[in-house]
């Protein structure tokens, strides 16, 4: 396996600045991240996730350092670092189907006939099995729906590098899980390259290749960085009781409970 | 955050619920249909019969009062007995101003249907302006703030001026009159439009015009709305009083004429065709803005 740096996060700092108050949220943050290579970046709340991943898509400019995509700096938002949004961010005015066709139309304008996007599109919300609701709108479906049609919108513009921002935090156990499985089968299937950010430990030690451990805030790095060493495809029930996820997992316990406790009412 | 999963938990789970059960209810379901229209009769009723008892007894105290000789006032049956003509060919047209009530009333509503679209297109756009562009508002708010402040009335004598023409300055008055809380509101939409719609347009990288459209207006649309019903409102105000001053066809000279030739009753069908207008305007715009918003507003 080559190990060239497909998306390369290189010495990034970031600083909010309000009047005269300045805070410091993010500090020499250094990550690569492999084609192909699924990484999840946990830490506790408000240490500054959210704002690396916007970083990362463009919606937010770092004060120091910058995003090499394929080598090459990116520092404005684009569908080759499609989002998944935490609260899905469907637009409630257009049906399901219409909210994947809004990114497909830009992105494959010139690429792609109309009848073949129109094809893409259905590919995509078959994919996550959303096809059957394609004329509702996305007040009419459930919160993991919506959070599927949200992942559809996002794969169906192709990135190269796929983020998440929490993906699943808003859904009930059950239906976490299942998402959960479907993710990983997407990345089984279709290869992405996905950044992920999340509070759960079983998700990312599940999900990951490997995983990043930021400090508290203010002036958060990153701690740590776990290879987790399963083979794939992941079964949920076998890991359970298997050695290396418990230690994987343990790791990261030990990390966020013990060395960077949560010390700051949330 | 939680009322629309709530929300959208339970618009799935209804129709599960009822898949099952839908078999047995097939058969009764048929009878209950004179029901229904008996339970829709009654609501109609309920909504119907109060401001009807309540009219009623307004018009009998009308009556009592201004019977008695000597009153100013007409009571209503007079007012009936003289508008009867009126009322009942509203489209005769003897030339000039000597017309029916249906020519009046369509020659305002033509004023303001010209003027108040003028003040949709231009609040709309004026409004995204200000509510996008930090430097706009600093710019033209405290302008508009001022300006809107400003009588319809006061517009008159300048716009007949700068026209020389009585039509165009009373669709002139019309604009200036309703455009200013279809921009005020455009502008509260437009600044209200949550951070991820335009962080989804920012990713999609839509170019402004797609944005305008595909984000802007369909987010903005129940402000927008709101701005177009105070706005089809102050028009219909503004144009009665205007079309006191400017003369011609119009149901603003029409109140006016019959002021001058003391035809009372004239004056009081006058006022109620202008309510019973100003309200189906309000209506209107209340409708088409349901239908067009009910997609935001279900969220
Ligand atoms: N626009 C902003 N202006 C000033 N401070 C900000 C801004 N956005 C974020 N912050 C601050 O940056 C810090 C990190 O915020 P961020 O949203 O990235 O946290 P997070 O790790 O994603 O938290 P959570 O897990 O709760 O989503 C917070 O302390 C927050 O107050
Ligand atoms: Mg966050």
């Amino acid at each position: 396996m080559t190990t060239q740096p497909y998306l390369k996060l290189d010495h990034i700092d970031k600083t909010f600045t309000r009047g005269n108050a300045t805070t410091e949220v993010l500090k020499d943050i250094n990550l690569t991240i492999e084609k192909g290579q699924y990484v999840s970046i946990i830490g506790h709340s408000g240490c500054g996730k959210s704002t690396l991943l916007n970083i990362v898509a463009g919606l937010t400019n770092a004060t120091q350092g910058g995003v090499l995509l394929e080598n090459r700096e990116v520092n404005s938002p684009g569908p080759d670092r499609a989002v998944v949004f935490q609260n899905h961010s469907l637009l409630p005015w257009l049906t399901v189907y219409e909210n994947v066709k809004l990114g497909v139309d830009k992105v494959f304008s010139s690429t792609k006939t109309r009848a073949e996007r129109d094809a893409w599109v259905m590919h995509n919300l078959n994919l996550v099995q959303m096809a059957h609701a394609k004329d509702k709108r996305p007040a009419e479906i459930s919160g993991g729906m919506k959070q599927r049609v949200g992942i559809a919108r996002a794969l169906a513009m192709e990135p190269k590098v796929l983020l998440l921002d929490e993906p699943f935090g808003a859904l009930d156990a059950l239906t976490r899980a299942h998402l959960q499985d479907s993710v990983m089968a997407l990345h089984q299937k279709l290869g992405n390259t996905i950044l992920m950010i999340t509070h759960d430990v079983d998700e990312a030690v599940l999900l990951s290749d490997r995983i990043v451990m930021m400090t508290n805030g203010p002036s958060a790095r990153i701690g740590e960085v776990l290879e987790v060493p399963l083979p794939r495809p992941r079964k949920r029930l076998e890991l359970a009781t298997n050695a290396s996820y418990l230690k994987c997992r343990q790791r990261v316990l030990e990390f966020l409970y013990e060395r960077h406790r949560f010390v700051e009412a949330a | 955050m939680s009322m629309p999963a709530m929300k959208s938990e339970a618009a799935v789970a209804a129709p599960a619920a009822s898949a099952p059960a839908e078999i047995v209810t097939m058969t009764p379901k048929r009878a209950p249909v004179a029901e229904k229209y008996l339970k829709m009769a009654k609501d109609a009723a309920v909504r119907v019969i109060p401001p009807l008892i309540v009219l009623a007894l307004l018009l009998l105290f009308w009556e009592l009062v201004c019977r008695r000789a000597g009153s100013a006032l007409p009571p209503p049956s007079r007012v009936f007995k003289e508008t009867k003509e009126l009322i009942f060919d509203p489209f005769f047209d003897r030339g000039g101003i000597d017309k029916g009530l249906f020519w009046h009333l369509s020659a305002s509503l033509q004023r303001v249907a010209f003027g108040f679209s003028l003040a949709a297109v231009a609040g709309v756009a004026l409004g995204t302006l200000v509510g996008q562009s930090v430097w706009a508002m600093r710019g033209l708010d405290p302008l508009f703030q001022v300006l809107r402040t400003i009588p319809p009335l006061a517009w008159l004598p300048l716009s007949l001026a700068a026209f020389r023409d009585g039509q165009p300055s009373a669709i002139f008055v019309i604009f200036i009159t309703s455009v200013w809380p279809i921009i005020i509101n455009t502008a509260v939409g437009i600044r209200n439009i949550p951070q991820d719609y335009r962080n989804v347009a920012a990713v999609v990288q839509l170019n402004p015009l797609e944005f305008f459209g595909k984000i802007m207006v369909p987010a903005a649309a129940p402000y927008i709305f709101t701005g177009l019903r105070i706005g089809i409102g102050l028009s219909w105000l503004a144009i009665v009083a205007a079309e006191m001053l400017i003369g011609g066809v119009g149901i603003g000279f029409f109140i006016w004429d019959a002021w001058n030739s003391s035809h009372i009753s004239e004056i009081i069908l006058a006022l109620f065709y202008v309510g019973i207008i100003g309200f189906l305007l309000d209506r209107m715009i209340a409708i088409v803005g349901k239908f067009v918003t009910r997609g935001t507003a279900a969220n």
